[in-house]
């Protein structure tokens, strides 16, 4: 089929069965790190959010295709374009509440 | 090639389909940036149980490994759909689709189970602000699903009744950026509320 889209068209299902194999290895991690405790708390969250951008990446990689060849450009800088916005709002979110909060305790 | 192949597909069409991809894509990104705020959100309030239940209270881990193990699943089936619909093989897609769709009602099942629950154990949205902030984000994501669920099922009834046409293929495409994004939201979800929550 002959239509460019954001979404490859696959003509095989390995990609899919590779991408279920990584993200059931990472979410077992992440699980079995929450579930047992085995590490300090601290330890085991910086983990846990490392884990999760892996398996975002592999979703994205073998899920939704998105490569940085393939893929339009215009899809990829929408893409780069929300990831800006959304580490502003989260990490601005965070740090003005964050710091407000130990203003307010102190 | 296969059937789906040999649609004739003039290049206004292509363009055309290009362009609602890209309009969709567009919508998924600001979707995305929707559930960045409630992320936030949520990360601002956690710590305000008011004195109620907090996460370890009300997290189970294992009904949130069993909703990210379906979850999961139904993105790699509706991938199995989509090497369906490019080999023209309606049956398998028909099949695939319906496969895809008990998945995601399964984790509407648990999800539903798993509020229900919460809220008559006295720990609902109005119960503290950490609780406003769970029921919100999650039912987002939960709301997303269910839509996706009732696509799906139009998805069915038309590559069913119109076959493998062109514009349906199209959307078939479209449905399938839309439910693998919502598994990428959930893998977000438990690793930002369920694990920290229960450690």
């Amino acid at each position: 089929m002959e239509i460019k889209s954001g979404l490859q068209i696959e003509r095989t299902i390995k990609p899919y069965l590779i991408g279920l194999a990584l993200a059931v290895i990472l979410t077992v991690i992440a699980f079995g790190l929450a579930a047992t405790g085995v590490l300090p708390r601290e330890t085991t969250l910086i983990l846990i959010a490392a884990l999760a951008v892996v398996q975002i990446l592999v979703h994205l990689s073998f899920f939704l295709h998105i490569d940085l060849k393939t893929t339009p450009r215009e899809n990829l800088v929408a893409l780069a374009f929300a990831l800006v916005l959304i580490f502003i709002m989260v990490g601005g979110s965070l740090w003005i509440m964050f710091d407000l909060y130990h203003r307010m305790m102190v | 090639m296969s059937s789906v192949a040999s649609m004739t597909i003039g290049p206004r069409d292509a363009e055309r389909y290009e362009e609602k991809d890209f309009g969709f894509w567009l919508y998924l990104m600001s979707d995305a940036v929707i559930f960045a705020c409630l992320f936030a959100t949520y990360l601002v309030m956690v710590g305000n149980a008011a004195g109620g239940p907090t996460p370890k209270d009300v997290f189970e881990l294992d009904r949130a490994a069993a909703e990210t193990a379906l979850l999961l699943l139904s993105s790699t089936t509706f991938g199995v759909a989509a090497v369906a619909l490019s080999a023209g093989d309606r049956g398998k897609v028909l099949l695939w689709l319906a496969i895809t769709f008990l998945l995601g009602a399964g984790f509407i099942f648990l999800e539903i189970g798993e509020f229900t629950g919460m809220i008559a154990q006295g720990a609902g949205p109005d119960r503290s602000g950490f609780l406003s902030a769970f029921f919100t984000l999650v039912g987002t994501h939960g709301f997303h699903v269910s839509v996706g669920l009732v696509w799906i099922v139009v998805m069915f009834a038309q590559v069913f009744f119109k076959g493998l046409t062109a514009p349906v293929a199209s959307r078939f495409m479209r449905l399938g950026l839309f439910w693998h994004f919502l598994d990428i939201i959930w893998v977000v979800i438990f690793s930002v509320v369920y694990l920290p929550g229960v450690l």
